[in-house]
This record gives structure tokens, sequence and C-alpha cells, in this order.
């Protein structure tokens, strides 16, 4: 039985140790807002945060997150509004959108750590999260506007 | 989708209720399918008070529902053809409710594909709010003893000017929904002065729940007591099982069983592929289930096809005489006399999709009826291909659309919801089919590979006096007819048989070419390959010349002029040339506006960086872009600034529009930095992100600026024409940092990256 935390909640998973994260965020707990991409943490559509570290939930066996806490995009900000979601609306980042949940993650991570990332600290830890509808502009531009700078 | 069925995920989760199998999300969100007196089909307009077209209903509290018939995939369409009927009824955008409609003829085409959402449209969707204001309009008038023509509209209420009058929609729906629903004769529409969300545009009515991740995709699509399939395709395209053993994978904790289902029958069309399908209580235990599958495989015929070898064989094509599609002059009597003659080859390698969300649909058979749920830019031809494969009635089949997680051409292709449908039926519950990464990339319909030939002759100054271009590809039809080899008409007026030059010899040419793997349309297909052979041929005459690129480009278009397409099979994407005239003058213009927004001869640049030019009509858009790169002594390439400029006629959602272009700059860069598919012995050689490669946020363009030109012609095409003049300015720009000349696509064949 592996114990775990998610968005704040205890819950307990007795299958798979090795399933992955992602596939009992969406299968299991019904949490379906991290989404599958690639399967093996390239495109990062699955990012989540165990222990507050932007994480692959795709690559990430249940039996490793035994005891961890994790936060999915359902509970990144407890009530309305995360700042990365405001400024994802105010700069109109998503077109399909279906990437967008995990590169929301990975800019909440990134500001956790660096209030103020520059363009490049912006690209290396972007360039994990792949988008083919190609909002990568305004996803610089909302990451900053999110960490206070006039976009 | 958020409003049809807001289903709190916050709540649930809140509730700490998180129970394997919790099926809240689907059974919400789908509640309707099984609601009382309603029809499966039936939307929230059909049953309002006011109902005067299938894509409107207002209800007595002012909610105005609007159909969404087309598919959402990431261009907006789906707000903002709504934005249009809301405009043109002067509803408050706040109280337009959006809902999705089913695969259904009333709604006429509903295949998203080929940018014309809005240009087909537009005047149904205006005549659709137009219909309903003129009937509330009908209704205050009477009720205050008034004349109708005394009425005018302001923002959700009906207006008596001079006594002071005012109405709202909602308390007006009943009485409005007594009269009549006028001829379209009587309706007047609205003057382009009273617009108040044409032009202006709106954000996506999905924008919040696509960043909370509340959007529901197909991927998120679920029902209750559905089971999960994961299916083992052949290898090769047209290859069958010989035989499997799956008594290792039904021993993975999950898994059901296995499903054989059949190959195709050639031509592919929507079939399934065939394969073995692994059913699971979950998306793992199926994926666990399906690597301990132990199959042997017959090939079948496309087992001797190496893309390598057939580079070569398309090539050799080209360099003879091919079938004539356009004819200008005489250009091989000019060659015939010698004199300074340039050829080149041009290449482009087979493209696959790679939307972010993998292929995946959920169906249920049940009572000699299939009822599905998927990501499909093609709901119609998802119904067409379930009744024809599991022979039904197409009225039988009900197909749901969630949203896309990018859909790019791939969409429109509804094997995978075909695939749901025949494990559904096999199997007795409702089947979710979850693609992988690795299903994606394999089993694509890809864009065509396509090899092309340029030969110009040229004057002193460097004009051509004659152009030949010969390309040869396998054309798309070949997914549906067996012995197609030929360009059809419809994808070689992509860009090909309308090479807009104005030059006095032209021979335009097309060879044959046999397909053996899947070939579909992929966002700006045949343009994408077309414009770059085209373009970056164009530059290089420009440098032979020792000519400004500019200059040359705008020398070779010519004087403004309507293109002459008499005696050419020019279906100009299904558009009358009436409406829709091939105007040089506007390529023209693009041209000359994108030289000056990018300062085109007046930045100073350095050594190591290069600007190129293009420009192209696709999809009944007008477009030239300038794309700068900066190349080091490695042989990397940045790209700092790109300037694009559209004349798309109308612009309905400028904000949507910009976004779309600065999308196909990046998409543009995929293709030109990495995208190239190749097989092996008939089978696909790459597999997923690490070996198809797509842009990344340090490799696409730092900034991307589009200008709009300001146009009352009729709206074309935004999601597709960013591509193809990209990618050869991208190219041109290359050339002019390096000196390196991209004819084979992508540039990592010339040691860039």
């Amino acid at each position: 039985m592996i114990q775990l935390k998610v968005n704040g909640l205890e819950q307990s998973f007795d299958g798979d140790p090795e399933m992955p994260l992602l596939w009992y965020l969406r299968d299991v707990a019904g949490l379906t807002g991290s989404k599958f991409g690639c399967g093996v943490g390239l495109c990062g559509a699955c990012t989540v945060h165990v222990n507050g570290q932007a994480t692959r939930s795709c690559v990430a066996a249940m039996r490793d997150i035994a005891s961890k806490e994790v936060t999915t995009i359902e509970g990144l900000e407890k009530n309305g509004l995360h700042p990365v979601q405001k400024a994802w609306m105010q700069i109109n980042v998503p077109q399909c959108g279906y990437c967008q949940v995990g590169q929301i993650m990975q800019a909440a991570a990134l500001l956790n750590s660096k209030k103020k990332p520059t363009d490049h600290e912006i690209d290396e830890a972007m360039a994990g999260n792949i988008c083919r509808c190609g909002t990568y502009q305004r996803i610089r531009e909302a990451i900053k506007a999110a960490a206070g700078e006039t976009a | 989708m958020s409003t049809v069925e807001n289903v709190s995920r916050r709540r649930f989760l809140t509730g700490g209720i998180i129970a394997a199998g919790a099926l809240v999300l689907g059974v919400r969100y789908y509640s309707k399918l099984s609601s009382g007196d309603k029809l499966p089909h039936d939307t929230n307009a059909d049953h309002a008070t006011l109902h005067p077209s299938v894509y409107l209903g207002i209800d007595p509290d002012g909610t105005v529902w609007i159909v969404a018939s087309r598919s959402e995939m990431g261009t907006t369409s789906r707000t903002t053809l709504p934005l249009i009927v809301a405009d043109e009824l002067d509803a408050d955008w706040q109280r337009v409710k959006i809902e999705q409609a089913i695969g259904d003829s009333r709604y006429g085409d509903q295949n998203t594909d080929g940018s014309h959402s809005i240009r087909s449209f537009y005047d149904t969707m205006r005549q659709a709010g137009a219909t309903a204001r003129f009937m509330l309009i009908q209704a205050a008038a009477k009720q205050w003893g008034v004349p109708a023509s005394e009425c005018e509209t302001d923002l959700h209420v009906v207006v008596h000017r001079s006594t002071n009058r005012r109405a709202g929609y909602g308390e007006l729906a009943s009485a409005a929904a007594k009269f009549p629903v006028p001829n379209r004769e009587e309706l007047k529409l609205k003057p382009k002065t009273a617009w108040r969300y044409i032009g202006k545009g709106e954000v996506s009515y999905d924008l919040e729940a696509l960043v909370t991740g509340e959007a529901v995709y197909g991927m998120d699509a679920r029902v209750d007591g559905m089971v999960y399939a994961s299916v083992e395709h052949p290898p090769v395209l047209g290859g069958k099982v010989k035989s499997y053993d799956d008594k290792e994978a039904l021993k993975v904790a999950g898994v059901h069983q296995t499903v054989a289902i059949d190959p195709f029958k050639p031509p592919p069309a929507f079939q399934p592929l065939g394969g073995i399908a692994v059913i699971a209580d979950n998306t793992w235990a199926a994926f666990q289930g399906r690597k301990k599958l132990n199959i042997s495989w017959d090939n079948g015929p496309n087992e001797n096809y190496n893309s390598a070898d057939y580079k070569n064989e398309l090539r050799d094509t080209t360099h003879k005489p091919c079938q004539v599609v356009r004819n200008v002059g005489d250009a091989n009597a000019v060659f015939a006399k010698g004199g300074k003659v340039f050829e080149a080859d041009y290449y482009v390698p087979l493209l696959a999709h790679a939307p972010m969300e993998p292929m995946v649909a959920l169906a249920e058979f049940k009572g000699g009826k299939v009822t599905a749920w998927a990501p499909t830019q093609n709901p119609q031809g998802a119904q067409d291909a379930i009744a024809k494969e599991l022979g039904i009635a197409k009225e039988d089949v009900i197909c749901h659309v969630t949203l896309l997680g990018g859909g790019f051409g791939r969409k429109s292709k509804p094997d995978y919801v075909v695939e749901a449908a025949v494990l559904s039926k096999k199997v007795g519950r409702p089947v979710k089919v979850v693609w992988t990464r690795e299903d994606d990339i394999k089993f694509d319909y890809y864009n065509a590979v396509a090899a092309m030939y340029f030969k110009a002759a040229v004057d002193e100054k460097g004009k051509p006096t004659a152009w030949l271009q010969r390309s040869v590809f396998p054309p798309i039809t070949s997914t549906f007819d067996v012995n197609a080899v030929y360009g059809d008409p419809p994808h070689l007026a992509q860009g090909w048989t309308d090479m807009p030059y104005d030059l006095p010899n032209i021979s335009i040419e097309n060879g044959p070419a046999k397909a053996h793997v899947r070939i579909g349309w992929l966002r700006s297909v045949a343009n994408i390959y077309h414009g770059f052979g085209i373009q970056c041929f164009t530059d290089e005459l420009a440098n032979r010349a020792h000519r400004d690129p500019l200059d040359y480009l705008l020398d070779l278009i010519g004087k403004p002029r309507t293109i002459d397409f008499n005696g050419v099979n020019y279906p100009n994407y299904g558009a009358s040339l009436e409406t829709y005239p091939w105007e040089t003058g506007r390529l023209r213009r693009v041209t000359e506006m994108v030289a000056e927004k990018s300062g085109w001869g007046k930045r100073k640049h350095s050594k190591s960086t290069g600007v190129g030019i293009a420009a192209h009509r696709s999809f009944l858009t007008y477009v030239a872009t300038v794309v700068e790169v900066e190349v080091n002594d490695k042989g990397e390439v940045r790209i700092p600034r790109v300037d694009t400029v559209l004349d798309a006629g109308l612009v309905v959602n400028p904000e949507a529009t910009r976004a779309q272009f600065q999308g196909a700059a990046v998409f543009g860069t995929s293709v030109a930095r990495s995208g190239q598919i190749t097989a092996t012995k008939g089978a696909i050689d790459q597999s997923n992100f690490q070996d198809y490669t797509v842009a990344r946020i340090n490799e696409v363009p730092s900034q991307t600026n589009v200008y709009i030109v300001d146009s009352d012609a009729p709206p074309a095409g935004v999601g597709e024409p960013g591509v193809p003049p990209f990618v050869a300015a991208f190219c041109n720009a290359i050339y002019a940092a390096t000196g390196k000349r991209v004819r084979d696509l992508p540039i990592t064949n010339y040691g860039l990256s």
C-alpha cells in the first residue's frame, strides 16, 4: 500500500507500484488535468509538482512517490487562480491548450525558485515542455507578467 | 466545453473523494445523453424558446445558446464563429453560451480543415444572428404598437427611441417565437460601422478552462463501465497478423483480454489498421500488456519500401518530362536555344503531425448503434466510416466532439474513432482506445514527401525568360484510391499550378509516385513543399544575378494583375475565382509591407546574421515573411526575429489570427529544423520526440511580429497560410548568413542545427 498526498489530501494506492503517477492521477484518481503527451518524459504535458519540484508524472513510478506530496493543476491554487494562470489568461497564451497545464506547472515551479527569471533562464526551465501550436512567445511573456514585470 | 457541463474537479477534489474508476466527470459531462425526452442530437438551442436557426436559441432569461458546429483545435473557431452570430444579433457576449455540436449533416460541412471555417460560414452565422434579431424586433414592435421600422437593437435589447421603450431579448423570446422565420431577402445585415465584435475579436470562450485543466479533451472523456485499449498495429502498412501469443500479456494485472482487429481492405481510407488490441482496467495496464504480446507479422508488399531509395526514384522522375498541368508560352523552345540556364533539385521528406494529444477515442456499441466521443476534426467523417465498417446506418452513429489537443489535419482522419467502435462491438463494453506517441508517429497519414526540379533560362538582368518546375509526390488521393499516383488538381493548386510570376514562358509539370504509407493533409499541405521550392529557387536566381532578393521577387511577381487560369484545372481551395480571384497586387502589397516593417535593407546585420524573404498565397490568403537568422561557427541557428504580413480579407478575430501566424512560424521552424520521417523495409524509423523532434522554446523565433492588412475583401484562411513562406524565408536567411543553399529539408542535412 502506497501512501501519498494529492493536493493536500491523504491518499492510498494498492495497485501496480510501477504504474506512473500520471496514470494513477488520470485513470484512478480521476484528475485529468495532467496530460499524456509522450509517455517518456520528453514533452512535459504531464508536469506536476512532487514535493514542490516540477516532475514528469508519466515517468515517475508510484513506488517512488510513496509518502510524497503531489500537487496537480487542480490543486495549484486553493482559491481562485494562481498568478501564473492569471498571467496565462491575460496574455492569452493557449491555443489548443493541451500542453498548457504542464507549461503552467513548470512555470509555477520556476517562479518558486526564481522570482525574476531572465529570458535565458525561462528558455532553460521551459525547454522540456513542448507546445506544438507554437505559443512559446506568449509563454515567455506570461512568465514575465506573472513575475511582476511589464509584459 | 466548460459551460456545457462545467463539472468542478475542484469540488471533486476538495470533497476528498478520489475513488478508483471515479466517473463523476464523464457522467456529468455527458449527462444529456440519457436525460429524459431529449434526443441525443438535441442542443439547448433546439429547446430554447426562440429557435430560428439550428445554430441559435434564446431562453426567456436572456441566455443566448450558440452552437459551435466546427471543431476546436486551437484556432479559436469555436469562439470566432459564434462571435459573428452574436454581433449580428447585437447580443451581449457575456450572456452567450456555446455548445458543441455532434456530427450532424444539418449543420452543413463540419470537417474542420482547409482553413475555411470563417470563409464558409461567415454569411451563415450572420444570417442566423440577423434572423433572430429580426424576429425580436417584430415582437417588440407588435407589443408597443409601433412600426418595426422604428425599432432598433442595442446590446441585448430592442429599443424604440422616440418613446424611450426598451425590452430585453429574454422577455421578447416567447413573443418573437410566434413570428414566422424571415426569408434571407427580408434580413438587413448590420453595417460595418455597427459591428461590435467582428474585426475586434474575443479571447477563447474556453480560456479559463484551458488554464485550470477543466477543459475536456478526447483524452479526458469517460463513461460508466468503460475499459481501456491499446493496439499493436502492423509495423508496415497493409501488414497482417500471421499468429500471436497473448499468454504473457494476459498475466499483466488489470488486463482483461486481447482482441484481434482485421486488417483493412485497400485502400486504407479511414479504416483501422488492424492488429491486436489489449483491453484493460486502465491505460497503463493496457500499455504494459501490449508490450508482452508476441506477434508474428506478414508485412505485405510495402516491406520493400525504403525511403532513401524512394527519394532517388522521385528525383529520377523529376528529371524526365512529366504531365504538364499549366503552360504559358513555350519554355522548352527557349531552353533549346541555349544561353544562361540554372537548374536545382529540391526535396521535402515525409512529415508527421504530432499533435500534443495523441489519437484517442471512446466508443460504445449498444443495440446496433454507436455513440462515440472523440477529439475529431471530422465528426461526420467518423459517422460515415464507423457506419461503413460496422454495416450500420450513419444515423445510428452519434459522434460527440470534445476539445482537440491539436489537430493539424491528423484528426480529420477518423481511423482511431472507428477503431474504438470496432473494439466496443467486440468487447461488449464502452472502449477508450489510447494511442501512444509511438503509435502516433509510426501510424500517421503523413504529409507527402516531394521532389521538385526547377530550371530557368535568364536574360542579362537575371530575369527568367523561361521557367520550368516539375514536382513528384505520392498524392493524398492514394489513401482513397489504390491506383492514384498523380497529384490531383486541388493539391496541385496549392502553390504549384498558381505559381504567380509574370513570365512569358512557363511549364508546370507533375509526375507519378506510388504511395507506401498513408498520405494525408497536414497544416498547409502541399503548400509546404511547393512554397519552399519556388520561393527558395527564386532566391537562388536573385543571388546568381547579384540582385536584391526583395526587388527580384517583386520583379517576378510583376504588375498587379489577376492570374488567368483559362485552360488550367485550378480549384482555388473550393472557392469561386470571381469572389476570390488570384490577385498578384495583393501578393505585391504584403511583400512590400513586410519589407518596410522588417526594415529590409535598412538594418545593419553582423556577418553571422542573414535575412530572407518569401511570399506565398495559400487558402486564399496572401502572406509575405521576412526571417532573420544568426548562425554561429558550430552551425547552430538562432532566429532573433520574424516579420510577417498577411492579407486574409476581412479578419473577424485579429488576436486569434496573430496567434495563428506566431504559431505558424513555430510550426515552420519544426519543419525546417528537423521535420523528417523515414522508413526502412516499410516500417517508420522514428518513434517519439527524441527522433521526431519538434521545436522547443529555445529554438523558435524570439519575436514574431504579425501585421494584418486592413481589408474588406471576403474572409480567407488564417490557420495554415503562415507556414509556407516562413519555411522558405528561413532557408533564404540561412543562405544569406552562411552561403549554404538548403535544397533538401531539414537543415540538419547541411551540418546546421
